[in-house]
């Protein structure tokens, strides 16, 4: 037999899902051998051990925060994270409120606290600077006693030298921008000097707070102007302090005009960290400094961005904080990989109870889409850092029954093509065409939920929507590019066209009537008369043009309300769900 | 199983036949005593369970623990923070689990140490949650405008598809009803309402619907404009088409349900309390229920909604008369 059409787009769409599983599998193992991807997915905290935190970021006035200052938040909390020396930290934001710190194995009092410490903007006066990179340069010899730490001369002012202690100094000459110690600086006290790096090229010592975030009413970004009012194409970050600010800056800059080096300079710090430390040209009085520099747009942005935020500073309050140890978690992954199995295993001998060989198709359907989603969610752990959680296995192992759902409802349509009398083939085909629309349309309600859930859903009901909404188009992929065509090919075959008793596709079991050419036969067994009739009348009924039909049921042909008779329907369509 | 495909046949052929559409009172009846007890006994009961995420609070779960004593724990607890009302219980065969108020980190870490000891595992061994009074508050803050957001949605896009508004509103009103039930056996039971139980909640709006869609899409097909040419009533052509798929509804809930059964088990006998459990008991509740309305609450409604057109009713009774003449003739 010639091929037909269906037969050969059945086998170019199996070749598409080729394609696909190469693509996929091609991605995976060139992230695995070029970048950063692993073969099997990143794991949730609660199934590898570790600690959650969920913070809500508030202003000191009780506020919650804008979206950029949501943003902002988590740029100083991975700085912090960071900064403690822990490392694979993931750190997002859920439902446009939170920010969720997962940190492996179980963090000590001192990282929580500084994780949960709420973030300063300090204007301070420089005292000395100096390449980052010197640090390590000269290791000074251990002292042998311990240096002082108190200043021999009171300092006058916040400039003033003697700030600088010996063990200041020591402490400075030996201070690694790059080490974890340099990049946790937030917590400085603010009447006292500190020593803060900048971007890990320059290290700083400072003197103590002279003015705080809370003082500036605002801050921007644009292009200088010449005093002609022409751009000169330079990007500056004007400030504009409020009254307090005002006078406080004033009085700084005022002093450090008057000095020169380094002390002529002041340095923003935020967070411990130092953001810029322009040096004074003028004292500005009026409380509109302006700092310019080699900014482009976007660092002059950011920076404006950073003093703005600084004039809110934002505390964390903890919200919920998990730590799940690596045995209970490992036990949950186990445990709920078990539960899979199990669920799987019984799914499949439903399948085959119900469907017979047709349940294979089951099977091997869902082994496909096992496959698909494990590329999917290892893929996605790689590329937008997903973690599998157990809400995350939770939903996987609830997608094995709406996928197989999928399948019944197929199954169900080609049943009842053959229930009209249809030969395998076309009832695979005209089944299809019915079914793969209510997959379509109870999918898109589905995927609808998930993504609904996603977008809106703090904690752990994240993991779970993702993994949803995954297997959902998981589904839509696997039904149509692997369970179609596979059924296309099937019906070919002798055992499933011929309706072998084990096939689950016997159209005697089914109570349809053998169609040959074109032409009506009686069932030659006498077991098969169960729905004889019924069917007879409807094969009669579908030869029947509408006029005859109505006329038919007129002569109350069906007097049985319930009885399927001529149904004006079920000729043209192989329809039931 | 022939005898289950055989049943299939005979529901497709309406050679038999589950009255469901006819006895909608009998229906309607049984749902409104269902949610009325849903609502009222729980009260009855002292109103729902929550979980520590709701309450706030403190959480140490201590694993691979040799001896279960749980005075060990409430000693060790009280000697670090003595106003912490420890409340304990066992989880699995190796588990101990304590909850307190709520402490703070530094505190919490102290009597992480302290439990570590009493029961000499490592501290590594012990889990610990913290939780604010908000948070559970949030967290349902969320998902109730989830749950609006997706009600509002989910009804414009099955109107949309279905081209009428009367299907989206049975399949919502089932869905009330799904979800009132569920609720209503947590509070009956006294299960903690727990964030993962709210997971559970959620995703029954999503079966629900979904069971309902592939209900209503085969009703959709038989009620056609076609069928007003029928002999059968349109309450009968609904009927029929709910026969038409009752082997596939009870095939799909099947399936869908054995899966969530295996977690519930593993997660109430393995694990004991946990993410696993609440979600798979809240869904199981779920999926049982939301077959049952679609069939039997769904599918009537629409029925019942779409009988109060003059069109469809001019059919009914064209229909009705057409039987009474035939019984006359005969």
């Amino acid at each position: 037999m010639a091929q037909s059409t269906a037969v050969k787009k059945a086998w170019r769409t199996l070749l598409w899902l080729g394609v696909v599983f190469v693509v996929l599998t091609g991605t995976l193992a060139g992230g695995v051998l070029f970048s950063t991807a692993t073969w099997t997915p990143k794991l949730g905290l609660d199934l590898e051990g570790g600690t959650q935190i969920i913070l809500a970021p508030q202003t000191e006035t009780g506020q919650t925060v804008t979206s950029e200052q949501l943003t902002q938040a988590v740029s100083i909390i991975r700085q912090r994270v960071d900064a403690s020396g822990v490392s694979e930290a993931q750190i997002s934001t859920q439902g446009g409120q939170n920010i969720v710190v997962s940190i492996p194995g179980i963090p000590d009092d001192q990282t929580l606290n500084r994780i949960e410490s709420s973030a300063k903007l300090e204007f301070r006066a420089v005292l000395a600077a100096s390449a980052a990179a010197t640090a390590s340069a000269a290791p000074s010899a251990t002292p042998a006693a311990p240096l002082s730490d108190v200043p021999t001369v009171a300092p006058t002012n916040a400039s003033d030298l003697n700030w600088i202690t010996p063990a200041l100094a020591d402490q400075f000459a030996n201070f690694d921008c790059s080490s974890a110690e340099a990049r946790n600086r937030g917590q400085a006290p603010a009447d006292k000097p500190m020593i803060a790096c900048e971007n890990g090229t320059a290290k700083y010592i400072l003197g103590p707070v002279e003015v705080t975030g809370e003082m500036i009413s605002t801050a921007s970004s644009g292009m200088a102007q010449t005093q002609s009012g022409a751009s000169n194409g330079q990007w500056v970050v004007n400030i504009v302090f409020n009254d307090v600010g005002t006078t406080k800056f004033g009085e700084v800059t005022t002093r450090l005009n008057g000095l020169t080096g380094n002390q002529n300079q002041f340095a923003i710090v935020l967070d411990g960290q130092v953001i810029s430390a322009p040096t004074t040209n003028a004292a500005i009085t009026d409380g509109k400094p302006q700092i310019s520099g080699s900014f482009t747009q976007a660092s002059a942005k950011t920076l404006a961005d950073q003093l703005k935020f600084g004039a809110l500073p934002i505390g964390f309050t903890v919200q919920s904080s998990d730590t799940i140890s690596a045995t209970l978690g490992g036990t949950q992954l186990l445990n709920g990989l078990i539960a899979g199995a199990i669920g799987l295993l019984l799914v499949v001998l439903y399948s085959l109870l119900q469907y017979r060989t047709l349940g294979l198709v089951t099977v091997a359907s869902l082994v496909i889409a096992g496959l698909l989603t494990y590329l999917l969610v290892t893929l996605m752990s790689w590329r937008i850092d997903f973690r599998l959680s157990l809400a995350g296995v939770a939903g996987l192992i609830v997608a094995i029954g709406i996928t197989a759902d999928s399948f019944i409802v197929y199954f169900e349509r080609i049943r009842d093509g053959l229930r009209d009398g249809r030969m395998l083939q076309s009832a695979v085909q005209v089944g299809w065409k019915r079914a793969f629309r209510t997959i379509l349309a109870s999918d898109a309600v589905n995927f609808l939920a998930a993504t609904v859930l996603y977008i809106l859903a703090v904690g752990n009901v994240r993991g779970f929507a993702f993994t949803l909404g995954l297997t959902t188009i998981v589904d839509v992929i696997v039904v149509v590019l692997f369970t179609h065509p596979l059924m296309t090919l099937l019906a070919e075959t002798r055992f499933f066209s011929s309706g072998h008793r084990l096939s689950g596709l016997d159209p005697r079991a089914l109570g349809a009537v053998y169609r040959g050419r074109a032409q009506f036969k009686e069932p030659a067994s006498t077991t098969l008369s169960k729905g004889k009739r019924e069917t007879a009348t409807r094969e009669a009924a579908r030869r029947q043009t509408i006029a005859e039909r109505k006329a038919a049921e007129a002569n109350g042909q069906s007097p049985d309300a319930e009885s399927p008779s001529a149904s004006s329907k079920s000729a043209s369509n192989g329809k039931n769900s | 199983m022939a005898s289950f495909a055989q049943l299939g046949n005979d529901l497709y052929t309406g050679k038999r036949s589950v009255n469901i559409v006819g006895r909608r009172k009998l229906w309607y009846t049984i749902a409104i005593v269902l949610m009325l007890s849903a609502i009222l006994l729980p009260q009855l009961r002292g109103g729902f369970q929550f979980g520590i995420e709701f309450r706030g609070g403190s959480e140490f779960t201590v694993s691979s623990v040799t001896d279960q004593n749980q005075t060990t724990a409430s000693n060790a607890v009280l000697s670090v923070a003595p106003n912490s009302a420890p409340r304990v219980s066992t989880v699995g065969s190796t588990g101990v689990r304590v909850q307190t108020d709520t402490l703070a980190s530094a505190q919490g870490n102290q009597v992480r140490d302290a439990l570590a000891t009493a029961y000499n595992v490592p501290a590594t061994e012990v889990t610990v949650s913290t939780i604010g009074a908000t948070w559970g508050a949030d967290i349902t803050g969320q998902a109730v405008r989830g749950l609006i957001v997706f009600l509002i949605l989910a009804a414009v896009v099955m109107a949309i598809y279905f081209r009428t508004w009367k299907m989206s509103a049975a399949a919502m009103i089932a869905l009330v009803h799904d979800l009132v039930l569920t609720a209503g056996f947590y509070g009956l039971t006294g299960f903690e309402i727990t964030p993962a139980a709210v997971i559970g909640f959620l995703t029954i709006l999503g079966y629900s619907l979904y069971d309902t869609v592939v209900v209503f899409d085969k009703i959709r097909e038989n009620t056609a404009d076609a069928a007003l040419m029928s002999s059968r009533t349109f309450g009968e052509t609904v009927n029929l088409a709910t026969n038409q798929t009752l082997v596939r509804s009870i095939n799909t809930s099947v399936v869908a349900a054995l899966p969530i059964a295996s977690i519930l088990f593993i997660g109430a006998f393995a694990l004991g309390a946990g993410t696993l459990r609440d979600i798979s008991l809240a869904l199981l509740i779920g999926i049982i229920v939301g077959t049952y309305s679609t069939i039997f609450l769904a599918s009537p409604i629409y029925a019942q909604l779409r009988e109060l057109e003059p069109k469809v009713r001019k059919q009914n009774s064209r229909v009705l008369a057409d039987r009474a003449r035939l019984s006359v003739d005969a």
